[in-house]
C-alpha cells in the first residue's frame, strides 16, 4: 500500500513556469546606476538585456521574428534560415532555430571574436564567412546574394523586418514604462535600427516629451572598407524622425566606459553598452533633473578573448580594426 | 576654421589627407568650401538636388547633422566636423 503522501494527486499546471526558454525570453530587470549618474536630479537606469536565454537584447528579436514567419506561414518545418549577423542576432537565432527544429546559416564578417564562432557552432549552426575588410556591410551583401539563388532558404532579415522594432514596442518598452515610468531620455544603440524605432515610438506615445537618442560606433578605418560612398548601406527599418539626438562612439571611449560599468557598478557588460553609458552620461549631463534609460544589449563573455578588463588600453590589440558591436 | 575629417573612402579626392581645414558658418558652407578646394568629392558629397548624399553623414562635435538642422547645423571656430560612409550596424 502506497504511503498517502505519494498517493496521486491531481497535479495543478504550474503557474508561473515558461514552457520552454525561449519563453524566458524579455522581461529583463532595470537597475539605477547611482556611482555613474553625474547629478543628483538625474537618475539613470540600466535595462539589463543580457538577462535572456543567449545573453543579449536579440533573443527578442529573433523569437519576434521566427514566430511572426511561422504565424504568417513564411517558414515550414525544417527549412534553412539564413541571416547576415556578426554575432548577437545570429545565436539568438541559433539557438531558437534548433529547438524549433530549423537549420540555420549564419553570415558574418570574419574578423569578429572568435566566442561568437564557437558559440554558433555549439548550436549548431553553418557559419559562412564574408570579407572582414567589408565589416557588417559585406555580410548583409552576401547573404541577400545567397538568398537570392537559393529561394528555397527563408531570411528573416532584421534590417528590414518590422517584427524586429515590434519586438521592442510591444515588448521592451511597455516593460519600461512599466518599470520607470516617466523617461525623460532613453538611449540604445544604432545597428539595424530596430531598438530605438521600436522603443522610441512607443516611449514617445506614452509621453512625446521623451528624447529618443542613438549612440553609434565609430567604425575604426580598417573596417570602413566601402569602394564607393553609394556601396554604404541604411537599414530600411530606420526612420531618423523618431530620433532627436544621434552620437557616434569611438571604440575607445567605448571600451573605458565598458570598463566603469564593470568596475563601479558591477555590470558586465559587453563593449555596445560601454559606448551606451558613454553618451546616457553625457544627456544626463546636459539636464537638471529626469530619468534617463539606457539599454544594455548583451554581457561581457564574448568579449573575454579580447582582454577588454584586464589589460590596459594602449596593451589591447587592434581597438580600432575590431568590430566590436 | 572648422577641422573636417576625411573617410578612408574619400581620401584619393582629396590628395590622400585624412583631415583638412575648411572655413564655413555652417555644414553646408563647410561642405561646399571642401568640394570647391577638391572638386572630384562634389559628386560624393551631395545628391543631385543638393542635399547630402543619403549615403554620407555628417557629425558636427560627433552629432549626425541629418537630425539636427542638416546643411543649416552651425558650425563654430575649432568644431570638429567628420564625414562618414552610411554603414550597416556592428554586432547585430
Amino acid at each position: 500500500m502506497l504511503c498517502p503522501m505519494l498517493q496521486a494527486r491531481p497535479l495543478r499546471e504550474p503557474p508561473n513556469c515558461c514552457p520552454d526558454v525561449i519563453g524566458a525570453i524579455g522581461n529583463t530587470p532595470i537597475v539605477e546606476l547611482k556611482k555613474l549618474s553625474p547629478k543628483p536630479g538625474v537618475r539613470l537606469f540600466a535595462k539589463l538585456e543580457f538577462y535572456s536565454p543567449t545573453g543579449s537584447v536579440k533573443d527578442r528579436v529573433a523569437k519576434s521574428m521566427i514566430e511572426r514567419a511561422e504565424a504568417e506561414g513564411a517558414v515550414a518545418p525544417g527549412q534553412r534560415i539564413l541571416e547576415p549577423t556578426s554575432g548577437n542576432t545570429g545565436i539568438s537565432l541559433a539557438l531558437i532555430c534548433r529547438l524549433k527544429g530549423y537549420p540555420f546559416t549564419a553570415v558574418m564578417p570574419e574578423n569578429v571574436t572568435s566566442e561568437r564562432t564557437e558559440l554558433l557552432r555549439m548550436h549548431g549552426a553553418e557559419i559562412v564567412y564574408s570579407e572582414g575588410s567589408k565589416g557588417s556591410n559585406g555580410a548583409v551583401e552576401l547573404a541577400l546574394d545567397m538568398a537570392q539563388k537559393d529561394p528555397s532558404v527563408y531570411m528573416p532579415y532584421q534590417y528590414g523586418n518590422q517584427a524586429n522594432p515590434d519586438a521592442h514596442y510591444y515588448g521592451t518598452a511597455e516593460e519600461i514604462i512599466k518599470d520607470i515610468g516617466d523617461v525623460t531620455a532613453f538611449v540604445a544603440g544604432l545597428g539595424t535600427g530596430g531598438t530605438l524605432m521600436g522603443n522610441g515610438r512607443r516611449l514617445k506615445e506614452h509621453d512625446p516629451a521623451t528624447k529618443i537618442v542613438a549612440a553609434e560606433p565609430l567604425q575604426g578605418e580598417d573596417v570602413q572598407g566601402l569602394r564607393s560612398l553609394d556601396d554604404g548601406f541604411i537599414p530600411p527599418i530606420i526612420d531618423l524622425s523618431v530620433l532627436d539626438r544621434k552620437i557616434i562612439v569611438t571604440n575607445r571611449d567605448g571600451i573605458i566606459w565598458t570598463r566603469r560599468l564593470f568596475f563601479e557598478e558591477g555590470i558586465f557588460a559587453g563593449v555596445s553598452s560601454g559606448a551606451i553609458a558613454s553618451v546616457a552620461v553625457r544627456i544626463a549631463n546636459e539636464l537638471d533633473e529626469g530619468n534617463v534609460v539606457f539599454l544594455v544589449a548583451d554581457d561581457g563573455n564574448k568579449y573575454m578573448s579580447a582582454g577588454l578588463w584586464t589589460k590596459s588600453l594602449d596593451e589591447l590589440e587592434a581597438v580600432d580594426s575590431t568590430v566590436w558591436w | 576654421m572648422a577641422t573636417v575629417k576625411i573617410p578612408p573612402v574619400l581620401r584619393p579626392a582629396v590628395s590622400g589627407m585624412s583631415e583638412v581645414q575648411v572655413d564655413g558658418s555652417n555644414v553646408g558652407e563647410v561642405l561646399s568650401g571642401l568640394a570647391g578646394m577638391h572638386p572630384e568629392t562634389r559628386g560624393q558629397l551631395f545628391a543631385e538636388d543638393g542635399e547630402l548624399n543619403r549615403f554620407v553623414n555628417v557629425y558636427v562635435n560627433d552629432e549626425d547633422v541629418r537630425v539636427q538642422q542638416g546643411l543649416d547645423t552651425g558650425v563654430g571656430v575649432g568644431d570638429t566636423v567628420v564625414i562618414l560612409p552610411a554603414m550597416a550596424g556592428g554586432q547585430e
